[in-house]
């Protein structure tokens, strides 16, 4: 399968140092001025394939919402590519960009907090259209919208009434909606359905997975819900702390991880009618991504770390399985 | 078993301009000595009024209309303010959601245990700190007493709701009503806690409520099930008959559409949503997305009728509902 989408040795920091008088500090003598960065991608690669949902999960914090922005282009990379379909899009920027500003799209977690609230639905939905599109006619447009409006199951009577006399799970279709609207290719869901119930949550999963049939569409999905993940996905990425742990096929990570940490991650998943404890216990907690420990992020936890563990980065490694992992302890086969 | 906790047709109203509203509706349970009940279902089901309701923690507009708590042989749920404050947080305690609204940052978490303690027992400041070492150690906070003098915010999400099951156990309750413990948590902290309740409960034999949304979670650490809709218990039963052949069609819905199956297969959806509390249909509530709907489903309310499984389930279907 082609690539649609490459991610290259991705970082993404942010600096939280505040005013300059906040960055100065004395040490030895001396008045120094240091920048406080919360590092929260760090030296991420992946491509996404044509017509798949690669699944981002990790913990929160791991950075796997911000990678999404980043490669949506709300954030900027601090260093590293972004290629969309043989295209660098990270450096692109205003008319140059727009036309793949069309055809990657976003759908947000929160479907109270992502729609205008004095916008109706009509003009939510108009607004992308209008701009992208500036020669259509009024009818032409209002065509578009019903289609989509049709297809995502939102009543198309309701078309000038206001976000907040929707239910969440309608508000979520609508969400959907707009980002469809443009007819994309590219979607990138960031916990799209982690804010609504459980029966709710699967009328949107199966909406989410028509759509993609009936459009082709290419998935970025991010959530912190491993069933979900399971169901939805082609290919999972595993993120901790910034930095990628291990990209494989759905159902080889599910049913063989090889990454210490997806071991544990994915051992603490509650199944229905399971057993109580289980899990593989990890000891402390995730460290800040102010400073991120030296070597493998997760050694600190890692109840096989060494030596190199602790001064080493470890690089992603393919395995024959297909799956990439980045562990010193299984390239040296003692994990 | 000896029941710990009785409910008898309780039921919690909302008095609101439009109208009252009957969040919680004829609810009946019953809890045994060192039980654990999963109170399942989703927003709006009214199940943490319930909960809540269970220690009066309900503020107006809200009050209890009718029904009874019965707690160890006595009815706490006409007890005078003051008695009540006497079982809170003593003989029954709550954990709730987000640890970090639950925890009072500016005071340090010693401050707060002992805070807890000295309200219900008269006992020195020393014997109080002994007191709170050692229900950290059982949480298996390290270093408890360096903790103790520390904020909240020096502690990480999962570490802060260790401290808030540590304040629900200084006065060895017999019940702790857990209102989604780990929902704002991570899963692998989730794991971690839901293990520690569950030892806990088993080695202090106490009584767990645990209120959730989540079906898995509750499937792995209670021993019965109670389900509700729109403010009534639409069935109740031992929680591998529940997971594994439940009869409400609700339940059924809410089971299948959790995905557990193969890749790719379109999930189970259940069609419509909860009706609004206020807007509540004649007869079964459950009747407008129900597959199964006959015509008396419209306009008679079924009630909790025992079912071969040794559960209860509020249908007029006899086994209908199996395919």
């Amino acid at each position: 399968m082609s690539k649609l989408l490459e991610v290259k040795n991705v970082d993404r920091h942010f600096d939280i140092s505040g005013s300059i008088v906040d960055q100065l500090s004395f040490k030895g003598g001396k008045i120094t001025r240091e920048k406080t960065l919360v590092k929260a991608v760090n030296n991420v690669s992946l491509d996404i394939r044509k017509g798949e949902t690669l699944s981002v999960v990790g913990e929160s914090g791991c950075g796997k919402s911000t990678l999404a922005r980043t490669v949506m282009g709300l954030y900027q990379p601090n260093a590293g590519e972004i290629h969309y379909d043989g295209t660098r899009i990270d450096t692109l920027t205003g008319r140059r960009r727009r036309p793949y500003r069309t055809r990657m799209q976003m759908v947000f977690q929160d479907p109270y907090a992502s729609l205008n609230p004095r916008m109706t639905v009509k003009q939510i939905l108009e607004e992308p259209v209008r701009f992208h599109n500036p020669n259509l006619n009024r009818k032409e447009v209002r065509d578009i919208i019903l289609t989509t409006m049709d297809q995502v199951g939102v009543n198309t009577a309701w078309i000038d009434n206001f976000a907040h006399e929707f239910s969440g799970g309608q508000r979520q279709r609508i969400s959907l909606a707009r980002a469809l609207v443009l007819d994309p290719e590219f979607v990138a869901a960031d916990e799209p359905i982690a804010a609504l119930d459980v029966s709710i949550q699967a009328q949107i999963l199966n909406l989410m997975m028509d759509a993609q049939e009936q459009r082709g569409l290419t998935y970025l999905f991010i959530s912190h819900d491993l069933s979900v993940v399971e169901h939805i996905s082609t290919r999972v990425a595993v993120m901790y702390l910034g930095c990628l742990c291990e990209l494989a096929d759905v159902k080889e990570l599910f049913g063989n991880p090889q990454h210490p940490y997806s071991r544990a991650l994915l051992s603490a998943i509650p199944r229905l009618g399971g057993q109580a404890g289980g899990h593989i216990r990890l000891s402390g907690d995730v460290p800040t991504p102010i400073n991120l420990p030296s070597g493998c992020v997760f050694h600190g936890r890692c109840p096989h770390a060494d030596e190199r563990c602790r001064t080493e980065v470890p690089e992603l490694l393919t395995l024959e399985s297909g799956t990439s992992v980045a562990c010193h302890g299984i390239e040296e086969g003692r994990v | 078993m000896e029941h710990l906790l009785d409910i008898k047709n309780l039921s919690v109203e909302f008095a609101l301009r439009s109208g009252n509203v009957r969040a919680v509706r004829d609810v009946s349970l019953s809890l045994g000595k060192g039980e654990r009940l999963g109170l399942v279902g989703e927003s709006g089901a009214g199940k943490s009024v319930l909960g809540f309701s269970i220690i009066n923690l309900i503020s107006k507009p809200g009050f209890i209309s009718g029904g009874e708590v019965i707690f160890q042989g006595d009815d706490i749920s006409k007890y005078p303010y003051e008695k009540m404050r006497r079982i809170r947080g003593n003989r029954i305690s709550m954990i709730f959601q987000d640890p970090m609204m639950t925890l009072n940052p500016v005071l340090t978490v010693g401050t707060q245990m002992k805070e807890t303690l000295r309200a219900h027992m008269n006992i020195s400041d020393k014997e109080a700190t002994a007191i709170c070492i050692d229900k950290l150690k059982k949480v298996y906070i390290p270093s408890p007493e360096k903790r103790l003098e520390q904020y909240p915010h020096e502690f990480s999400g999962g570490m802060r709701q260790r401290i808030v099951v540590a304040i629900s156990l200084l006065t060895n309750p017999n019940l702790i009503i857990a209102d989604e413990p780990t929902t704002a948590l991570d899963v692998t902290i989730q794991a971690e806690i839901m293990d520690l309740l569950l030892e806990l409960c088993e080695t202090e034999n106490m009584g767990l409520m645990l209120i959730t949304h989540d079906l898995a979670v509750v499937s792995e650490v209670t021993q019965r099930i109670a389900v509700l809709y729109a403010g009534r218990v639409v069935e109740v039963g031992p929680t591998r008959r529940i997971i594994e052949n439940p009869q409400h069609p609700y339940t059924q819905g809410l089971i299948k559409a959790l995905p557990q199956s193969a890749h790719g297969n379109r999930l189970n959806q259940i069609p419509g949503m909860m009706p609004s509390l206020q807007d509540m249909p004649e007869g079964c509530p459950f009747c407008p997305r129900c597959e199964h709907r006959k015509d008396r489903c419209a306009t008679q309310t079924p009630p909790l009728r025992p079912t071969e499984a040794g559960g209860f389930v509020a249908c007029f279907m006899e086994g209908a509902c199996n395919e």
